[in-house]
């Protein structure tokens, strides 16, 4: 395998990795717990390294899984003093953890290579140099491996658990009554958060973790309203970030993971631009379509009132008209130029005058507005 | 005590605690405003999507100076707010996932945009990544000047709109039917939230800029119902934790500065949840005892079967 290759593989593998869990992140509210467990695994791997004194010791990983663990612990114990907000009691854990964290560093580990740097940036140009040789035969890049096996138990718990990581995403009481224990599931989720976390941290930096668990199931929501569907479109938005990011970073020769991040910003962003139903487009014409339905209701509503009274001519009169709907001139003229072709009303003596037709559509609507 | 006299005649001592505790009172009072208004984290987001902002300045401009890349950090961060808002907006994104998103992505703009920085010949990029760490023992007597005058012009601000500021918090509607338009509002205050963390962000870096706007405010918050009180005690505990983060740092070999900051304003909160009158964990315990003893004392039976 070339590096090129490899590299390509690892992305795709790591982007696919964090989008499974970043699902039910996302369903659940909880992103900016993911962007805190991301920095506190430095603390965890930090105390796990005190302990070990090897960087390659698997403990720093159970470390740093466990760190996560009890972020959210610490910050959950906070927020259930109802003395703070919860998102409150995410921004005052995890700040405290990293401090305590980088000075740990600064004054204890400064000989050794555990620089902050390597952790919340990360490089994956470097992740080829680091080779998985079995019994004397090189067999490829150790982060594959890592990461591969990462992929396969997040995919392994998302599809054995997805019942009750749906039930307990979407209705914890009912979880609870049917005896899922949502609170275990919800650890549960957070131990795979903190474990992928950690397992990805080497090739892209803490921080960008982020952008790879939230980004492709964010854009995925804007397109699904299936859990399943939401899963793979966010696997596949991931890997083409992945793909993407890499055939840019190549181009422009910059960071790969920053570059990886920013294609699936770019993603999300013509998404939420372009997506059908829920993108901004459609969100912007929908709102427009209802002002304009709303406006024709009101003018129809304002001439039935006054049909036939002593201020008519004042209240329906062609100049004066948009003054008491408080209307500019140019927004009138829209709405009853297109009152006017849908027959709904005329012009005589001065005045807009309802049609039988803009009569008969005014009493509908008031009746589906108050019925009975 | 002969440390401390010695420590606070010294020039740059007095140069990073005055830089600071500014910068603890400027975010101590701008963030009750944020911690108010459920936007903690807020600042976390605008600070990580300044990152591109102050490369792409030092790009552009091919300078180094402090306002120049202050000015960048400014633009992308009111950008990434204008994009988390609208994302709220218009679809049915939640905020923290905007959030996360948006300031995720940013951040790595920023990272490529370093990493492009770096391979240009003979470019004095160096010093660009301390805005992301923070390195409070460079800041000059310039950055003071820019600081002192920013915060001067925030603070000016918050008086000049307080009763505004005031009603949009605890009730926009409310605000909304009183004539002050909440749009207007809600982006003044993300603006001034921007500068402030903006400033902060060579003194304490990036990631530890939220805990600056958050942890004040909510040590404050345990103490006092009223908002005047609490934005005080708020920028009182932020200078303090300034002045006591530096002295630390500068008495203890190899302490950086930005993250004992953090840890003595998190001591406070630590301290006000616990104590605080009226609120804190010890006293709400303590009224229970007493609630116990009272009923007991009445005669009621200790094990009532609760509702």
């Amino acid at each position: 395998m070339s590096p090129q290759f490899e590299i390509q593989l690892i992305a795709v593998i790591v982007a696919v990795t964090c989008a499974l869990p970043g699902v039910f992140l996302v369903l659940r509210r909880m992103s900016m717990m993911a962007d805190s467990i991301t920095h506190t695994i430095l603390l965890g791997i930090v105390l796990a390294f005190f302990v070990t004194h090897d960087l390659s010791s698997p403990l720093l990983i159970l470390g740093a899984a466990l760190m996560g663990v009890v972020t959210v612990w610490l910050t959950e114990m906070l927020a259930e003093t109802k003395l703070l907000a919860e998102d409150a009691a995410i921004g005052v854990v995890f700040p405290l953890l990293f401090s305590i964290a980088i000075i740990l560093i600064t004054r204890y580990a400064g000989s050794v290579h555990l620089d902050t740097d390597s952790v919340l940036l990360g490089e994956l140009a470097f992740a080829p140099f680091d080779r998985m040789v079995v019994a004397g035969r090189d067999i490829g890049a150790k982060a594959i491996y890592t990461t591969g096996a990462l992929l396969l138990i997040n995919l392994a718990v998302v599809v054995i658990f997805f019942k009750e990581l749906k039930i307990a995403t979407f209705d914890p009481m009912l979880a609870a009554v049917l005896g899922f224990m949502p609170g275990l599931v919800h650890y549960g989720l957070m131990t795979l958060v903190s474990l992928t976390a950690v397992g990805v941290f080497q090739a892209v930096g803490s921080i960008l973790v982020v952008a790879f668990m939230i980004g492709p199931p964010v854009t995925a929501y804007l397109l699904t309203d299936d859990l399943k569907w939401m899963l793979i479109l966010s696997g596949l938005i991931g890997a083409a970030s992945g793909i993407l990011g890499y055939q840019a970073a190549m181009l422009l020769d910059v960071s790969i993971a920053g570059s990886m991040a920013v294609t699936i910003g770019v993603i999300f962003l013509l998404t939420f631009i372009f997506a059908p139903r829920r993108g901004l487009i459609h969100a912007l014409r929908r709102r427009y379509n209802q002002k304009i339905e709303f406006a024709k209701l009101a003018l129809l509503f304002h001439l039935y009132y006054h049909e036939g009274s002593d201020v008519e001519a004042r209240e329906a009169g062609i100049d004066t008209i948009r003054l008491h709907m408080n209307w500019d001139a140019a927004f009138a003229e829209k709405i009853i130029r297109i009152l006017i072709r849908e027959k709904s009303v005329a012009f005589s003596g001065g005045m807009v005058k309802l049609t039988e037709q803009g009569r008969r559509n005014s009493i509908a609507g008031y009746d589906a507005l108050f019925p009975g | 005590m002969d440390t401390l006299i010695f420590l606070f005649s010294d020039y740059t001592f007095q140069t990073v605690a005055l830089g600071s505790a500014l910068l603890g009172l400027i975010s101590g009072v701008l963030g009750c405003f944020a911690v108010l208004r459920k936007q903690s984290l807020l600042g976390d987001g605008i600070s990580h999507s300044a990152l591109p902002g102050v490369v792409m300045a030092f790009i552009l401009l091919g300078v180094k100076n402090t306002e120049g890349l202050l000015l960048g950090a400014i633009v992308s961060g009111l950008l990434a707010t204008i994009l988390m808002i609208s994302i709220v907006r218009y679809t049915r994104i939640k905020f923290d996932s905007a959030l996360a998103l948006v300031m995720s992505v940013f951040f790595g703009l920023g990272l490529a945009l370093l990493t492009y920085v770096q391979k240009i010949p003979n470019s004095n990029q160096a010093g660009l990544s301390r805005f992301i760490f923070g390195q409070a023992s460079t800041l000059l007597q310039r950055d003071i000047i820019v600081m002192a005058v920013c915060g001067v012009v925030l603070l000016a601000l918050v008086v000049l709109f307080w009763k505004e500021f005031m009603v949009f918090t605890f009730d926009s509607d409310f605000a909304q039917t009183l004539g002050f338009s909440s749009q207007k509002l809600n982006l003044l205050l993300s603006f001034m939230i921007v500068v402030a963390i903006i400033i902060g962000l060579q003194t304490v870096g990036v990631i530890l800029m939220s805990a600056m706007l958050i942890t004040p405010a909510v040590a404050a918050r345990q103490w006092t119902n009223r908002l005047g009180v609490m934005v005080t005690l708020s920028a009182f505990f932020g200078a303090l934790s300034g002045v006591a983060g530096t002295a630390a740092s500068s008495l203890v070999p190899k302490l950086p500065t930005g993250p004992s900051i953090v840890v003595c304003v998190s001591g406070i909160v630590l301290i006000s949840i616990l104590f605080a009158p009226g609120r804190g964990i010890l006293y709400r315990a303590n009224r229970r005892r007493k609630n116990r003893l009272l009923f007991r004392m009445e005669g009621g039976s200790p094990d009532v079967p609760t509702i």
